[in-house]
């Protein structure tokens, strides 16, 4: 029997991608890193510029869960702050090195997504969610109360790197545009290992469990297991971004733990596009530079930012970053 | 401890898991049955404040207030539901929790716009200030007129889902919307009404609580969380479940506020998360 | 509601027409071009603009602004002139240390003055003494007092709740008076209680209960009950903004007015806005300032008439002074070093004396907060007022002292 004549061609998601496309994936890491090389000089602040990095870094790694896995966690803040606090008491209180700090900072940011997945991959659907958003508010309250290491609602402080010794070379940290490119080797690092973990075999794993979470099982993919190792991964991403805002600010704020800071990289991350690498980190962009502009504009920006996502949501699913390469990119 | 002080905190623990009942129904009914996460309902509960705040002040009564501005603010959300969230049926169940969590951004923005970032006073209806001598201790009247006013429309709910017409339709197309399509059944005006019904409870639990707290734009985070906690807990979608749980809720935070107070908000977190990891589909939720 | 752009009056139209390009504004506001001439004198305001204190942030935006105005009217500080950059902090340190960093790397300011949440200022503190920039903060708290944050650059032209509620507890308590405490469990709150508990060991008076709340809550139904069990004559309420109006509204409700006096370390103008003057009658608190002064102190005078001619008649708030007094005592410094040399600056604002809006002010030297008198005021019922603005009654002004403070040895400083 002759099958139906393919008159039309193939939708894009079931086509070969085309020169440019394929160019773009294959060469996306420096790529970035050129991106984020030339970012300082292009935003109003350094101090922004630093931000949109960390931030970058947290909604990629964010999205490793969220766009490749399609898991919607609300709680992905506690492992921010924990990397950020965990790096901030052990310079301050510990008199640790800042790279010893930022590796306690990971780590110590892995265990808690590790801890957290755990219990929250029992769950499934929305209640996956409440479970995350819950067990992060825990987090809150623990920090809150633990004064004495974290300073509680006053925040943490008195950890502040003033220069750092690299290879040899003294480097005056506060100096804006080193600590920008300092902190950007830390970001380029980051996205090369999501960059690599998106191409193995776990990464096509995460995306089978994201389409059809029982034919992935049937395939015979352990699907707790996967789940369990993407979300302590994204945490540890996560965790990473958040000791680079410790060094960044010299400050761990309480608030940077509370869900509303959930809910600010899962906006940022669909405001890129949920569904490329870098789409997050367009996300993280547009959206720190539209808070810092519209501030600036009226103190009413949140409304401005609100109803942008709201039809974000309503007609651009697929975000800035996914919806360009949609349209433009062959 | 004496045993007075033990009865006035139980019943002050099921007074305040009255208002708990009541902020979760809302809730809980739209996940129900519309599978839709409303992390709008903190804000809408806000809302529902304001307006019956600015319905008292235009007519000189509370009374007014309280019977219009659940309506009203049903209604919008009636709209809320037919531009907003109608568009994300048939795509991923997470749509309309982003959706409605960049809503409430909106609203409390919204709500600062007009009325001012400051809180408003809304004062006692005259009727009903002063406090009760129930033996044990004093309490609030307008406390004991909360729990009167949860306790008829939880009534007037049930009564609405079992032995009315349109309830049966709620019921079957909560368990089957597409069976309730193949019968004839219009489900999206189901789905319109429910949704509104939804927000109207939000805001009638705005309005009562106004007298009681200060009305302010930020006056929906912390009831969202409550929220939350209490409909996972009963169980997202079942009436029952939040009604139990609710009262629980109120007389934990109570029994807590005797020995630790301090601790109050970490025991409701703690327990949505213990809840959430033995029986997920809460005490009497169906399993997603 | 006003917004920004009717707030800010200087410097900040070059920004705007460039951010008014928009979102490509952001790739043409390239940081090397140049602002105007170096010789004028920039002073970052970082406030919360957005969030449950915008009103006060708003004021103290205004009255910054009239500081600054009255300084260049007299032709600046030795011909230069003194502009004001105010930031939105969102009541969050994180955005206001990005704000500071920005102030002070991308603005180039030459001082900071500012912050209203304890957290906010801590951030600041962070950011401009790695960098050694002045910052004078006018955020109400005790922790920027300790050795730990100190640095020579920072100056605390704020009241702490160690004075409030020691001037509250000393006006109010007598011996033997039974005081129950409902705290906020943070570091605010427990500051509070320090404050009251050592002033009633020196007055004779004993704490019969204390409650902590979780900071936060909005529902205190479930702490009355052992409240009222406790008999207090006193109850003192120490947490602040929307805690303090709810939690005061829900005693009141609960009838514990009728059986004691109810005491806050800080009675704020705002909260007593939002709940109204039934609620609040005969609440007693502290206060760093309050318009009614102008019938007891010349300069409160002066301050009102320049406020209320920049203001359309408006009167100025507690918080809203702060913007005043704080700036006030920079410029005055900073018109004493004859510029804006940091040590100079730091070595005048040491010695400066000064009297701007409520009475004789200095630095203390070893944590460098300012010795200021206090207010206790006690809310009017509404029959009493005269008009919408006539909140308070004036009990007692206690005059500034170091006897107040915590001495710097408890301080962590060496004697």
């Amino acid at each position: 029997m002759t099958s139906p004549a393919l008159a039309e061609p193939l939708p894009s998601s079931v086509r070969k991608p085309g020169r440019v496309k394929s160019l773009m994936t294959t060469y996306r890491v420096p790529l970035s890193i050129i991106a984020l090389c030339l970012l300082p000089w292009l935003l109003p602040s350094k101090a922004l510029a630093v931000n949109v990095l960390i931030y970058g870094v947290v909604a990629v790694g964010y999205n490793l869960l969220f766009g490749y896995t399609g898991l919607l966690s609300f709680g992905h803040a506690a492992f921010v702050g924990a990397g950020a606090y965990i790096t901030g008491i052990a310079i301050g209180q510990f008199g640790v090195p800042w790279y010893a700090a930022v590796l306690l900072g990971v780590l110590g940011g892995g265990l808690l997504a590790f801890a957290i997945g755990a219990l929250s991959t029992r769950t499934r659907g929305i209640y996956f969610s409440m479970v995350t958003l819950a067990l992060a508010q825990l987090v809150y309250y623990v920090a809150l109360q633990a004064s004495s290491w974290t300073g509680g609602e006053n925040g943490l402080r008195g950890f502040t790197v003033n220069k750092i010794n690299l290879l040899g070379y003294d480097i005056n940290f506060l100096d804006p545009v080193n600590k920008y490119y300092v902190l950007m080797a830390f970001a380029a690092l980051a996205l090369w290992v999501v960059s690599r973990i998106l191409n193995s075999p776990f990464g096509a794993a995460i995306e089978a469990i994201r389409e059809n979470e029982r034919r992935a099982r049937t395939c015979g993919y352990n699907v707790e297991r996967t789940k369990l190792l993407s979300f302590t991964l994204s945490g540890t991403i996560c965790a990473l971004g958040g000791t680079m805002s410790a060094l960044h600010l010299a400050f761990v704020p309480l608030d940077s733990l509370h869900y509303h800071a959930s809910g600010m990289i899962v906006m940022m991350t669909l405001l890129g596009g949920a569904s490329s690498f870098f789409g997050p980190f367009v996300g993280a962009l547009v959206f720190l530079v539209m808070e810092d502009v519209f501030s600036l504009w009226t103190s009413h920006w949140q409304i401005i930012v609100g109803s942008i996502f709201v039809l974000f949501v309503l007609f651009l699913p697929k975000g800035i970053w996914g919806t360009f390469l949609a349209r433009f990119v062959r | 401890m004496d045993t007075e002080l033990i009865l006035m905190q139980l019943f002050s623990g099921v007074a305040l898991g009255a208002i708990l009942v009541l902020t979760a129904l809302g809730l809980s009914i739209i996940f129900g049955m519309l599978g839709v996460v409303n992390f709008a309902h903190g804000a809408l509960f806000m809302v529902g404040a304001y307006a019956g705040l600015w319905v008292a002040s235009l007519t000189g009564s509370f009374w007014w207030g309280l019977l219009v501005a659940p309506v009203m603010i049903g209604l919008f959300g009636m709209l809320i539901e037919y531009f907003l969230i109608r568009p994300l049926y048939g795509r991923s169940i997470d749509d309309p929790l982003l959706l409605t969590f960049g809503l409430s951004y909106v609203l409390v923005e919204g709500v600062r716009i007009v009325f001012g970032t400051d809180g408003i006073p809304f004062p006692t209806p005259s009727a009903l200030t002063g406090v009760l001598d129930l033996g044990v201790g004093f309490f609030p009247i307008y406390r004991i007129f909360v729990v009167g006013v949860v306790f008829v429309v939880v009534l007037l709910l049930w009564l609405g889902l079992e032995k009315t017409r349109f309830g049966l339709i709620v019921r079957a197309g909560a368990r089957d919307p597409t069976m309730m399509r193949v019968l004839g059944v219009d489900i999206s005006k189901v789905w319109l009404l429910v949704f509104g019904l939804g927000v109207g409870l939000a805001s009638l639990g705005g309005v009562l609580s106004g007298p009681m707290r200060s009305v302010n734009p930020e006056m929906g985070s912390l009831v969202l969380a409550e929220a939350f906690v209490v409909t996972v807990i009963g169980g997202l979608g079942s009436l029952l479940g939040s009604i139990i749980a609710g009262l629980a809720v109120g007389i934990v935070i109570s029994m807590t506020a005797l020995f630790a107070p301090e601790m109050a908000t970490i025991v409701m977190f703690a327990l949505m998360a213990l809840v959430l990891l033995i029986r997920p589909q809460g005490l009497f939720g169906k399993l997603a | 509601m006003t917004d920004i752009r009717n707030i800010t009056k200087t410097g900040i139209s070059r920004r705007r027409a460039l951010a008014g390009l928009g979102a490509g504004a952001s790739l043409v506001a390239m940081p090397w071009i140049a602002r105007a001439a170096d010789d004028i004198i920039r002073i970052g305001f970082p406030t919360p603009l957005t969030g449950p204190f915008a009103a006060e942030a708003k004021d103290q935006v205004k009255s910054a602004e009239l500081a600054v105005k009255q300084f260049n009217d007299k032709g600046g500080i030795n011909g230069r002139k003194i502009e004001l950059l105010v930031r939105d902090d969102k009541l969050n340190g994180g955005e206001a240390a990005t704000r500071t960093l920005e102030l002070i790397e991308k603005d180039k300011v030459h001082a900071v003055v500012g912050s209203l949440s304890s957290a906010v200022q801590l951030a600041v503190n962070e950011v401009t003494r790695a960098r050694g920039i002045i910052y004078v903060s006018i955020s109400q708290s005790d922790t920027i007092n300790e050795v730990k944050d100190f640095s020579k650059y920072t100056f605390h032209e704020a009241l702490n709740p160690h004075m409030t509620a020691g001037a509250v507890a000393r006006h109010s308590f007598k011996k033997g008076s039974k005081v129950a405490h409902l705290v906020a469990d943070y570091a605010y709150g427990h500051e509070m209680l320090r404050g009251f508990k050592r002033a009633q060991a020196e007055i004779g008076a004993e704490t019969v209960g204390e409650i902590l709340h979780p900071f936060g809550a909005a529902d205190y139904s479930t702490f009355m009950p052992r409240l009222r069990s406790m008999r207090p004559d006193f109850l003192c309420i120490s947490n602040f903004g929307r805690d303090q109006a709810n939690s005061i509204k829900q005693a009141v409700d609960f009838g514990l007015k009728q059986q004691a006096k109810i005491v806050v370390p800080v009675i704020l103008h705002n909260q007593r806005l939002a709940v109204g003057p039934e609620v609040f009658e005969g609440v007693v608190g502290g206060a760093n300032y309050y318009w009614g002064l102008e019938s007891q102190l010349p300069s409160a005078k002066a301050f009102n008439d320049a406020y209320r001619a920049a203001n359309g008649g408006a009167i100025p708030t507690d918080y809203g002074a702060y913007g005043y007094t704080g700036l006030s005592s920079l410029l005055m410094a900073m018109q004493v070093a004859g510029g804006t040399d940091t040590d100079k600056v730091i070595a005048a604002l040491e010695a400066l004396k000064y009297d701007v809006a409520k009475g004789p002010q200095s630095y203390r030297k070893c944590d460098h907060q300012s010795v200021q008198s206090v207010l206790v005021l006690e809310s009017l019922k509404k029959a009493d007022m005269k008009n919408d603005a006539d909140l308070f009654k004036v009990v007692a002004n206690e005059a500034a002292s170091e006897k107040v403070l915590r001495s710097c040895t408890e301080l962590g400083f060496p004697a």
